[in-house]
Parts: structure tokens; C-alpha cells; sequence
């Protein structure tokens, strides 16, 4: 390792305490790019079951820290552990997903840590030293260049940005035990139960088509159009975040990020701008049309055929027709 | 119980965004501001504790923030119990709220709820435009109190709080945090309430924000802005032409090829 580099690029392993995430297979197919071009490792944290580090040989060093506390993730046990990893193997640069852990702990992290951070990150660059990283914001409208001067930075980086493959190199990582540090046992939270998804509902990841919709819908007496239109083509409804959040679909028709990732042959998106979290999601159906009144919604970067006409010309003229 | 809920307005992402001539920040002179998604849903959460179980809730905004008072007069008319407006002076001197990073805007707060203790401080999840991070654990940090994001459900349960939080594919874990605690809303519990433009007209005439100043440490934030741009297309839909009835004809026949609909 060159000395001149203070440390490694450093991944935050994800897992359900069996399997490890896509998601940190992306992250670590980049650290190994980014370590490359800085003359570093790849370092990846494994919290709470050491078990796992057989399935992180991209990894040139795998970081263990063990405790029960540790198996399932819980904000407060989490933060303390990695702060104690920080401490002790300081890296150049730490990356972890933009979806809930990193959401949770990337701003309290970068405090306690006193390292830049970088949130909503599509695309990582070395150039000499520094690392700079490109940040969708306001909704995937605009990318950020940020550069992360200094000796250490975070980033938390959006699912489906990056590319897995070269994570999945077969090599035999280092492991290395670390100590927890002290007071995981007395916290101010606690973990009292895992709540799987309602299982009642159509399993919308298993549809040969879905017409989703989105915010353009406006209010919930509206859904009625869509609902008629998923019912004369004969298949399910689903919807981005904020119908979702707005009550007006349920939890488990939820397409993104934070919700379901579908693969339909068709994916008719109504009224669906195309955010970042929701890209994730959707982007590898077959065919995606998207409907949105305005041009510039980055929906039409993703998809396949669009049109700006108004949704609730459009989707009557689509019922009528198949209607016949 | 007091439930302080940080709120702003962020721009509306319906309209053009325009970049500053340098290209490192956004022009916010002819932006529509409108508040933040996620903070509708965490003041309807808030709200909703009030409801269940009488819990005191305080709106509390950044004084130069745009459309701030129609922010914090809106959650009045919602049903919030007062709003502060909070006024910062800065060693570096005061140059607006507009392009200020989480770091700082976290300290300008835990200013505020430093002298004015909150047994709960409830806040989106995250905003539009956090570059540099979200909020709800930057303002744990600097308060040291236990936080918990993602949240979809906060419920009280005897000096501590219920909270669901909420991971992909639709599981969610339920954890019990003790009080005080900072918690960062995705979406409350049902849809946020809606405030009749009348309410929130009377609620402008009452007056009644209170307005509390506090001293900003040194700006923290290292973060170099290079350049921002617009997404380069790597690729672009190729649009349909013509009215509502021609553009469905081709998405019906885009649907038959496929053997989606018959005829």
C-alpha cells in the first residue's frame, strides 16, 4: 500500500444475517475500481455474523466485528460499531447504500467522524487524490460534481448506479476481528420485533405488466381512471412512493427503492416523474412507455417510448379502445 | 409531551430548474418553493400523537428559509400548537438560509432546541436537495440523543416511543426508543391532513410566530461544489406524436405485439 494514501476504500456490508445484499456487491465492485486507481484496498465491514465474509471475496480485506446486538440492524448499536471501525482502520473514503442505513447513519456518521459527506450518489471518479462524486438531486434533475477533499469522506450511493460484476471475483479476503466496543449492551433503543410484508395482497413482482402510477394523478378520486385501466388490460395496479404515502394504494403495490423492484415485460408509467429511488425499481422491465406531461421528466431517460400527452386524455382513449 | 418538527420548503420539482451562471448552485430567483414532502408527513405523524394522546406540538422553521411563514401559518392551520421562527447570526456573518448545507442548518436547530428542550423532534426523512446529508441524525448528533429514520410509524408508549422503520421490499422493524429522541419521518401513519386555504388565511391574521434568535457555530460543511448539470441522456425515450386517441393506438400497438391485448 502507498503510504501517501492515509487509508482504504471502505464498504459497509448489508445483510439480512444470511444473505449479503445486491446492493453492497455494487458498492464493492466500485470500491475495487476506485482502490485500484488510488494504490489502496478494498476493505468491507461485516457487522454482527462473521459467517458471511465467504460471500465477499471481491473484498481484499474483510473487517468482522461480532455481537448479537450486531445480527439484525438497529441504528444505535450499528453507529457505535462503526465508529469504532473508523477509529481504529481509518479510510480514505467509506461507502455505504443511500437506502435506509445510509439514510440513518451517513449525517451522524460525518459528524462523529468529522468526514464530508455525500448523499444521492450515482457515479464515483478518482482524480489524483481526491475523489469526486456526482450527485443526483432534486429528484434526479440535476447531477452534483462534489469533490471530497481531505483524507476521508463518506458517501452513500443509490442502488442500481453502479455495477455489480466486478464484485463477484473469486479471491480469499483477509479477515480481520475487531473488538465491539463497549456499551452495545446499553442502549437507548431496542429491536422488538422483524415485521415481514403483508403477505394477502397480489405480488406485483411476479406481473407480466403493470400500469403504475404516480403523483400526476393528483387525488385519490382520480385513481378510479387508472384502476379501470389496469382492469381492462387485466393486470395489476402499482404506483411510486407518493400515492403510497398518500394512502391511496397499499404498501405492497409499491414500486422502488423503498418498496418492491419489478421486472414486468411492460411497464406503463402514468404521471410518474422518475425519481432516482423509483428508477431503481423499474429500470430493468423489457419495455417501459411513460406518460408525463412534462418533457424534462427524467422518467423519459429510463424509458423506452413516452409521450407528454396528458394522462387523463390519454388513459380514457386506452380504456375505450381495449373496450372496445 | 413537546414535539418540535423542523420544517421547510424546498423547490418545486414540477417546474424547470434553472442553474446558476457559474454552475455551481441553483438559481432559486424565479423558483416555486413548496414544503417538503417529507416534512408534510412527519408534522402529520406529530399530529397525529397529538390526537391519540395530547402530546404539544411546535412548527419550527429557519427565518430566511423561502415561503417560511406560509409553511409554519399552513401547520398552524393543520393544527399545530405554535410556530417558531428561528433568526441566526453566524460568526461568518449571515448570508441567508437558501444555500445552506445540513451540517449548518442542524446546528442553527440544536441551537434552538438547546434552550428550548423537545421530548420529541420529528422531521422529513430527508429533502429534495440534501447534498451533504439529512438532517434528522445530524441534529441527534449535535443534541446526543438516540434517532431512528425511515420511520413510518411513531407511537408513544410510556417515556418511550414505538417506531417503525422501514427497509426495502416492505419489511420494517419495530424498535422502542427511549425519550428524548430524534426521529426522521418517510410517511406518517395516514395521509396528511389538509388545511382549507380559509383556516390557514386566519391562522396569517392571528399572527403568532413566535421568532427565537440563535448563534450558528462556524459553518462546518467542506464540500466543493465543482460544476452542476442537467442529467446527460445517455439514452431517450423516442416519444409518440399526435393526439390522446393516435398516441393510444400506438401504445395498444406497442401492447398487441407483445400479445398483451388481443385484437
Amino acid at each position: 500500500m502507498n503510504d501517501e494514501v492515509s487509508g482504504n476504500v471502505m464498504v459497509l456490508a448489508e445483510h439480512t444475517g444470511k444473505q449479503v445484499s445486491e446492493g453492497t456487491f455494487e458498492l464493492i465492485g466500485k470500491a475495487r475500481e476506485l482502490a485500484s486507481a488510488m494504490g489502496c484496498k478494498t476493505e468491507v465491514i461485516l457487522l454482527g455474523s462473521r459467517e458471511l465474509a465467504g460471500q465477499l471475496s471481491g473484498a481484499d480485506i474483510v473487517v468482522c466485528m461480532e455481537h448479537p446486538g450486531l445480527i439484525e440492524y438497529l441504528p444505535e448499536a450499528y453507529e457505535r460499531a462503526l465508529l469504532e471501525v473508523l477509529v481504529q482502520r481509518p479510510p480514505r473514503l467509506l461507502m455505504m447504500s443511500n437506502a435506509t442505513i445510509g439514510l440513518d447513519l451517513g449525517s451522524s456518521l460525518s459528524a462523529r467522524w468529522d468526514a464530508p459527506l455525500v448523499a444521492y450518489v450515482s457515479a464515483l471518479d478518482v482524480d489524483g487524490r481526491a475523489v469526486t462524486a456526482t450527485a443526483k438531486i432534486l429528484g434526479g434533475k440535476v447531477l452534483a460534481e462534489v469533490e471530497l477533499k481531505g483524507e476521508r469522506g463518506i458517501v452513500t450511493v443509490l442502488g442500481g448506479a453502479l455495477s455489480a460484476s466486478a464484485a463477484q471475483l473469486g479471491g480469499t479476503p483477509e479477515v480481520i476481528d475487531l473488538v465491539p466496543p463497549a456499551g452495545l449492551d446499553s442502549l437507548r433503543m431496542s429491536l422488538r420485533q422483524v415485521l415481514e410484508p403483508d403477505p394477502g395482497d397480489i405480488d406485483i413482482s411476479a406481473a407480466d405488466m403493470l400500469v403504475s402510477v404516480g403523483r400526476g394523478i393528483e387525488s385519490q378520486d382520480n385513481m378510479e381512471i387508472v384502476l379501470e385501466l389496469a382492469d381492462a388490460l387485466g393486470v395489476p395496479l402499482s404506483a411510486s412512493r407518493p400515492v403510497v404515502d398518500a394512502g391511496w394504494l397499499p404498501k405492497t403495490r409499491q414500486v422502488g427503492q423503498s418498496g418492491l423492484k419489478v421486472k414486468p415485460r411492460v411497464y406503463l408509467a402514468l404521471g410518474i416523474s422518475g425519481a432516482p429511488e423509483h428508477l431503481e425499481g423499474m429500470r430493468n422491465a423489457e419495455l417501459i412507455i411513460a406518460c408525463n406531461t412534462d418533457a424534462g421528466a427524467p422518467i423519459f431517460g429510463a424509458a423506452h417510448f413516452g409521450t407528454t400527452v396528458d394522462l387523463f386524455d390519454l388513459v380514457p382513449e386506452l380504456v375505450d379502445k381495449i373496450r372496445g | 409531551m413537546r414535539i418540535v418538527v423542523p420544517m421547510r420548503a424546498v423547490p418545486d420539482l414540477v417546474e424547470e430548474i434553472e442553474l446558476t451562471a457559474d454552475e455551481t448552485g441553483i438559481d432559486r430567483e424565479y423558483l416555486t418553493f413548496v414544503l417538503s414532502e417529507w416534512d408534510a408527513q412527519a408534522l402529520e405523524e406529530a399530529l397525529l400523537l397529538k390526537d391519540s394522546s395530547g402530546a404539544e406540538v411546535v412548527a419550527v422553521g429557519l427565518a430566511d428559509d423561502p415561503e417560511i411563514d406560509q409553511v409554519l401559518y399552513t401547520a398552524l392551520a393543520k393544527g399545530a400548537d405554535a410556530a417558531v421562527k428561528i433568526t441566526y447570526s453566524s460568526a461568518a456573518g449571515s448570508s441567508g438560509s437558501a444555500g445552506l448545507r445540513t451540517a449548518d442548518r442542524a446546528a442553527v436547530l440544536a441551537g434552538y432546541l438547546a434552550a428550548q428542550p423537545a421530548d420529541l423532534v420529528m422531521t422529513g426523512v430527508q429533502a429534495a436537495d440534501d447534498l451533504d446529508g439529512q438532517l434528522p441524525s445530524a441534529l441527534a448528533v449535535l443534541l446526543d440523543l438516540p434517532h431512528v429514520s425511515v420511520a413510518v410509524s411513531v407511537e408513544e408508549a410510556a417515556g418511550s416511543v414505538t417506531v417503525r422503520q422501514e427497509f426495502a421490499a416492505g419489511i420494517s422493524h419495530e424498535l422502542q426508543v427511549q425519550l428524548p429522541a430524534v426521529i426522521g419521518v418517510q410517511s406518517a401513519r395516514q395521509a396528511p391532513r389538509y388545511a382549507p386555504i380559509t383556516r390557514i388565511r386566519q391562522a396569517m391574521q392571528a399572527g403568532g410566530l413566535r421568532e427565537v434568535t440563535v448563534t450558528l457555530p462556524p459553518a462546518r460543511s467542506t464540500l466543493i461544489v465543482r460544476r452542476m448539470h442537467r442529467p446527460e441522456e445517455t439514452g431517450h425515450a423516442e416519444m409518440l406524436a399526435g393526439s390522446a386517441g393516435e398516441v393510444a393506438d400506438q401504445i395498444l400497438g406497442l401492447l398487441r405485439a407483445r400479445g398483451l391485448v388481443k385484437g
